[in-house]
């Protein structure tokens, strides 16, 4: 294993669902001070910031409230990889020797339903909006069903991926959908975009999670139980992937950002996906779940089945999954989400993770986002 | 021809319209629509080229509930088919189905280019878009 450069000394979380009256930046305020107090600093102590919030705000604006101490704080705006960007730029500070200690956030409070999304912000005519083609929600059925096909997996562990989702939901204090649903019902919600009922998406939220890190050889001047981000990178798609919002794919197929992020992030832990205790991937909807289970290495096309059905990826089993009940019980705040991941992976690695508490005392953890235009951002966390 | 979603996407071939691309010169990378840069080779070789009008069904899904804008189709909503369409030698391009059965689509199927309506314009005239048909066992 690498020697890590950053340490997360202390974590703080804003609940994650609809919380009527409270801004986003009140959430993100809220999770810095609990971040701030469970690393037994105060804001006046932070040497720089990065957030991110999609549509809450500018995260730099916080100072206001947290304290007008003249820190650098740079907003970090990066789609879905938004939390795992401002987490990496930190890491790059550290390691450049910018600064010791300081703040990363993550925050956002969007509108109901389905995000609706303007072609031209994505350079492409209005004709693709107009005719109905530019929904995620359509992406994810697309996508879902070729691979399906391709690996011959039956629809059955859709219902099953989200059926876990709920249960580690319910276990979890802090996540919106709190209610266990079985794989029965779940098939037959109404249908989203087939193969993919209401109930396999996850729904745009709120929420916000905060750290403060440090460099990772002060970190026991701070904590007894600092979790290191051994591994961190950012990737864009290559020609071939097949990525949200394409009116058109390359005949030659290419692997997914999540390939290129996750061997990243592993190559500079010196870990492999075999290493891994305890592991959050994407899953805005079942199929990510399944697909993305795969791509960053945690196991092989195909397999997935077999490990989903034997009970593999619940609390208990060889390999745990989303065990805050991921996207699809938390919902998916855009600038919070990656760093809930983070968040859950940093509780379990502390074994301060109660009802959702994974057995066996975890090393390492390992998250995973990915998104629009064709981005993944993964870490490596040890303790 | 009856007004199109954007003109800028359809050019009339001897079979009849078909989708208009472009071709990189330098390296054969194929688009849709039309770019002036290859996303492959990165050159800016690019020229126009008339897509394949058949082709066979690489994934579909059929959206379940009205889109919300910028889309402009009816109000009364009914579910319609989405797929991937894998032309051969060129590209996958995306497009509406005809079809919006589940069942009876499949991954291999041959499919074939149709223009349809998908809304009416302030004239009450229909806005025509592209969509792909399944096109029987050859």
């Amino acid at each position: 294993m690498n020697a890590p450069a950053l340490a997360i000394i202390g974590i703080g979380i804003h609940p994650f669902g609809r919380t009527e009256g409270v801004s986003g930046r009140a959430q993100a305020v809220h999770a810095v001070r609990a971040a701030l107090a469970d690393a037994g600093l105060g804001f006046g102590d932070m040497q720089f910031g990065f957030g991110g919030s999609w549509s809450a705000g500018d995260p730099d604006t916080l100072v206001s409230e947290l304290g007008l101490t003249s820190l650098p704080f740079m907003n970090v705006a990066n789609g879905c990889a938004t939390g795992g960007s401002a987490l990496i730029s930190a890491d790059a500070a550290i390691r450049a020797g910018l600064h010791d200690v300081g703040l990363v956030v993550g925050f956002d409070k969007h509108p109901r339903g389905a995000f609706n999304t303007d072609p031209a912000s994505h350079g492409i005519g209005d004709w693709y909006g107009e005719t109905g083609l530019m929904l995620t929600t359509q992406f994810f059925g697309l996508k879902i069903q070729r691979y399906l096909h391709v690996h011959g997996i039956g629809t059955d562990v859709l219902a099953a991926i989200a059926e876990k989702a709920f249960r580690n939901g319910a276990l979890n204090p802090n996540a919106w959908r709190r209610k266990e649903i079985s794989a029965e019902e779940i098939a037959s919600a109404p249908m989203i975009s087939h193969p993919l009922t209401q109930y396999m998406y996850c729904s745009p939220g709120e929420g916000a999670v905060a750290f403060v890190v440090c460099r990772a050889d002060r970190a026991p001047d701070y904590t007894d139980n600092p979790v290191y981000l051994s591994g961190a990178a950012l990737r864009s798609r290559r020609y071939g992937s097949f990525e949200v919002f394409s009116p058109w794919l390359a005949l030659d197929a290419a692997q997914s950002p999540t390939v290129d992020a996750a061997a990243a992030a592993f190559a500079q832990a010196g870990l492999t996906p075999a290493d891994v205790d305890v592991a959050q991937v994407q899953d805005t909807e079942s199929g990510a779940e399944l697909m993305h289970m795969a791509e960053t290495g945690l196991c092989e096309h195909g397999a997935q089945e077999e490990l989903i059905a034997s009970g593999g990826t619940a609390l208990d089993g060889r390999l745990p999954i989303n065990t805050d009940g991921g996207c699809i019980a938390n919902g998916e705040p855009i600038g919070a989400s990656g760093l809930r991941q983070v968040y859950e992976t940093a509780l379990q690695l502390r074994g301060e993770a109660g009802d959702h508490q994974v057995p066996g005392g975890p090393r390492v953890g390992f998250t995973h986002v990915y998104g629009a235009p064709g981005i993944s951002a993964c870490t490596v966390l040890t303790r | 021809m009856p007004r199109t979603v954007d003109d800028s996407l359809f050019t009339e071939t001897p079979d009849g319209t078909a989708l208009l691309g472009s071709r990189c010169d330098d390296c054969g990378a194929h688009t849709f629509p039309r770019q002036g840069g290859c996303p492959r080779c990165t050159g800016t070789a690019m020229a126009d080229v008339a897509l394949a009008r058949e082709g066979t069904l690489w994934s579909f899904t059929v959206q379940g509930f009205r889109p919300k804008t910028p889309y402009r189709g009816p109000e009364e909503f009914a579910p319609y088919g989405v797929g991937y369409v894998e032309l051969p030698g060129q590209l996958i391009v995306e497009a509406r189905l005809t079809e919006h059965d589940p069942d009876r689509l499949e991954i291999g199927m041959p499919v074939r280019l149709e223009m349809i309506p998908f809304r009416v314009d302030e004239a009450g005239e229909p806005v025509l878009t592209f969509a792909f048909a399944p096109a029987g066992r050859s």
